[in-house]
């Protein structure tokens, strides 16, 4: 698998996510995702960067555009040094939130993407990658 | 832009969702169409998403939360507009619209309100009799 560009956004406000959700969206259309794949996509960056936000309390964004054999993907990586989730399982429950969401945005998430990794330790933080394959 | 317009059209209300929101502005339209259909009395509201690329469960919490509110001030609301890749998505996503009336664009749901608003000043008339 190879790298063919990569870089690196601030989630540190509410503005750092709009702005994330439209970097993601152009990288989908120079990938020539379908429409419904680019806003699924899009749409799992907005969640994940919100909770990046929220409770990792501000964080980054790394995306890389990777070759593997001869398929093109889309991979987003949101890191944070919040203070984790101690629970993984329960987080990813449909409907559980640990604040006023809907608790939809993790498992959510999953649903719209090809890959879905997610690894946290209490205390340190939390990172969640995300792929799509075109 | 810090403010979303809303315009009033008789006894409904119209928003129409131009840019890609952030939350606080977001936040900030659902308490100015709360306030305005008090304000109004207004009896409907329409709310053009058709220039949103994605819908997510923060702008979905949103518009079911302003629609329940509308609801307790005796408004309807309707969504209009909602691209098809939008619904797809908030399908897969998990979310649903609870309670949300949707229509294909702002000449049908203005129909739905009108037609809806008229079944129900009919039934008014009706419970004095
Ligand atoms: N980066 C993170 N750091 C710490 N905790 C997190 C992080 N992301 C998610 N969580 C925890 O996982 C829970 C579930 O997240 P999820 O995104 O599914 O729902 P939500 O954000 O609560 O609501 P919604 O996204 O539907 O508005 C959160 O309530 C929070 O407790
Ligand atoms: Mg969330």
């Amino acid at each position: 698998m190879s790298v063919i560009k990569s870089d690196v956004l601030p989630i540190r406000s509410e503005q750092d996510i709009v702005l994330a959700r439209q970097a993601v969206r152009k990288l989908t259309q120079e990938l020539t995702f379908s429409i419904v794949d680019q806003t699924k996509f899009v749409t799992a960056a907005s969640e994940l960067a919100r909770n990046t936000l929220i409770y990792g309390g501000g964080g980054d964004l790394y995306w890389e555009v990777i070759l593997d054999g001869g398929r093109k993907g889309l991979k987003l990586s949101f890191k944070d040094e919040g203070p984790g989730i101690p629970d993984l399982k329960q987080a990813m429950t449909d409907g559980w939130t640990s604040g006023h969401g809907l608790g939809m945005g993790l498992s959510g998430s999953k649903r719209l993407v090809n890959d879905f990794e997610i690894e946290s330790t209490p205390g340190k933080g939390t990172r969640v990658t995300i792929t799509r394959w075109k | 832009m810090d403010r979303i317009p809303i315009l009033q059209m008789g006894k409904f209300l119209l928003v129409t969702i131009q840019v890609d929101l952030h939350d606080r502005l977001a936040l900030t339209l659902q308490d100015d169409l709360t306030a305005k259909i008090e304000k109004t009395n207004a009896k409907g509201v329409l709310i053009d998403i058709s220039s949103l690329e994605i819908v997510d469960s923060f702008i979905g919490r949103m518009i079911a939360n302003t629609s329940s509110m509308a609801r307790i001030l005796d408004a309807k609301t309707v969504v209009v507009g909602m691209q098809p890749a939008v619904a797809i998505t908030l399908v897969e996503l998990g979310l649903t619209l609870t309670g949300v009336q949707t229509a294909l664009n702002v000449e049908r749901g203005m129909h739905l309100l009108r037609t809806s608003l008229a079944d129900k000043e009919a039934d008014d008339v009706c419970d004095q009799v």
